[in-house]
């Protein structure tokens, strides 16, 4: 398997607090990783810095090498539209612009200068349809995106996100603020999207992560303790803190 | 920091002990009550047999409730499944318990050998204390003293052959023996059969502590 993105003694520091302390990790082309750990052990801060979100972030240090193919995405020729283009990101609250869904949509692709209505209509029916909110939408696609319920808009920003075609979708907790069914849309949505593009999610739904993901890294105070096969660390993980923490002994 | 979900853990844990407690005594009682002739010993085993049978389904409801309202991972998830396995396993050590039961009182008022009856108190002796080992094992969540269940095992299939052997030739010599023989057989094949469940139950033991389903019979 291809490794599509690397992380290499990651640091990342807020003023003199050190949030992440190093981190060593690799994610194979296609799949879902689910990030795990308690409240404050960095895992979206990690999340966070794979599209160069923190950038945002005063006073925020990154040192170690984050490579997207084999590019370093810190170095200094790196465009930030491009790199973000490539690696979606989906926030915990669903953040539709105040538009219409299709504009939300076909979002991305206008900035990026697309005009031909045609192409236009067929990303964004293909990105609904591939986001599952399609059937839901698509007679009211030039009505506003927040008169949809939470679950319809979170999946119309998954398909904002899938309209631009990246190769990895970064989701924050993307179903902590969904009802039950609402959450299984999501998680239904995701395992369609799983063949074709490389998906790492921070979850603090434990079933979740054991659900949907390939592959599990347990996260505790800015360090990864342990990173393996779904199955592995729900059946029988290695390191004992893995296993008081998601057989919830603590956190 | 204890968890609500380890009260529950503990509760089917003692009942596994209890139940695994139940069977070691009623095989003892089933080998004492062949051994002695004692018919009434034997008559009440058959009696109380569907006491194991209700533990068994306590203990697995115990469990589906468990695994439905808590959703287990890791090793809270293996000491449940061991529990769900083994209880199966119990509960047919003591149907065979049952069978030995039937054989005294089969027995009773026929022409015996002494000698057969000799080696069939030892291997009775060494079911129970194999039975005894078993929960120990499992009391104590110990994988070598639950692998080592495995030599204890193969002492008893030489029993049996033995014994199977003696009573044909018993037979052919003399056809008085041969409802007795026949039963010394049954018997001795009721012993092997619990000796094996109990066998089984180690293998979960090794389950339990490790995470990896193993046949301790080909382990050797």
């Amino acid at each position: 398997m291809t490794k599509i993105l690397e992380t290499h003694d990651l640091h990342v520091y807020y003023g003199q607090h050190e949030a992440l302390k190093g981190i060593d990790l690799s994610f194979e082309e296609g799949g879902i990783t689910a990030l795990i750990g308690p409240s404050g052990s960095s895992k979206s801060t990690y999340l966070r810095t794979l599209n160069r979100m923190n950038d945002l972030i005063p006073n925020v240090t990154v040192t170690g090498t984050i490579k997207f193919r084999d590019q370093n995405i810190y170095a200094p020729q790196t465009d930030l539209v491009t790199l973000r283009k490539e690696i979606g990101m989906v926030f915990q609250q669903p953040n539709p612009f105040p538009f219409s869904i299709y504009d939300n949509v076909a979002f991305g692709l206008k900035l990026a200068g697309e005009k031909n209505h045609e192409r236009l209509d067929q990303v964004v029916e293909t990105s609904l349809k591939q986001a599952a909110v399609w059937d839901e939408v698509k007679d009211h696609l030039h009505e506003s995106a927040l008169s949809l319920s939470g679950g319809q808009q979170q999946r119309v920003c998954i398909a904002r996100v899938l309209a631009v075609s990246p190769q990895i979708i970064l989701l924050d907790e993307p179903t902590s603020a969904l009802d039950p069914i609402s959450s299984s849309q999501i998680e239904t949505t995701l395992l369609k999207l799983r063949t074709d593009y490389t998906i790492i999610t921070v979850t603090h739904n434990l079933q979740q992560a054991s659900r949907i993901s390939d592959r599990t890294a347990f996260f505790m105070n800015g360090e990864v303790i342990e990173m393996d096969d779904t199955k592995k660390i729900f059946m029988n993980p290695a390191r004992k803190e893995t296993e008081d923490y998601i057989s919830g002994r603590f956190g | 920091m204890r968890r609500l979900f380890d009260e529950e853990l503990d509760e089917l844990d003692n009942g596994f002990t209890e139940m695994g407690i139940l069977v070691s005594n009623v095989v003892q009682q089933s080998v004492d009550a062949f051994i002695d002739h004692d018919r009434q010993a034997a008559q009440a085993i058959i009696d109380h047999d569907h006491d194991i049978n209700e533990r068994e389904i306590q203990l697995e409801s115990k469990s589906f409730e468990i695994i439905a309202l808590y959703q287990p991972v890791t090793s809270d998830l293996r000491e449940v499944v061991t529990i769900l396995k083994a209880v199966s396993d119990l509960e047919r050590a003591g149907d065979h318990a049952r069978n030995i039961a039937h054989a005294t009182i089969d027995v009773k008022g026929n022409t015996r050998v002494s000698e057969i009856e000799t080696q069939l108190a030892e291997m009775g002796h060494l079911t129970t204390d194999m039975v005894k080992q078993a929960i120990q094992a499992y009391v104590d969540k110990d994988e070598e003293a639950a692998k080592a269940l495995v030599t204890i095992n193969d002492q008893l299939i030489e029993y049996r052959d033995q014994i199977m052997r003696e009573s044909y030739n018993k037979i052919a010599t003399d056809a008085d023996v041969l409802v007795a023989a026949m039963n010394y057989n049954n018997v001795a094949s009721d012993l092997v059969r619990i000796a094996d469940y109990l066998t089984n139950v180690g293998e979960w033991i090794v389950y339990l502590k490790t995470g990896q389903i193993v046949e301790l019979k080909l382990m050797k």
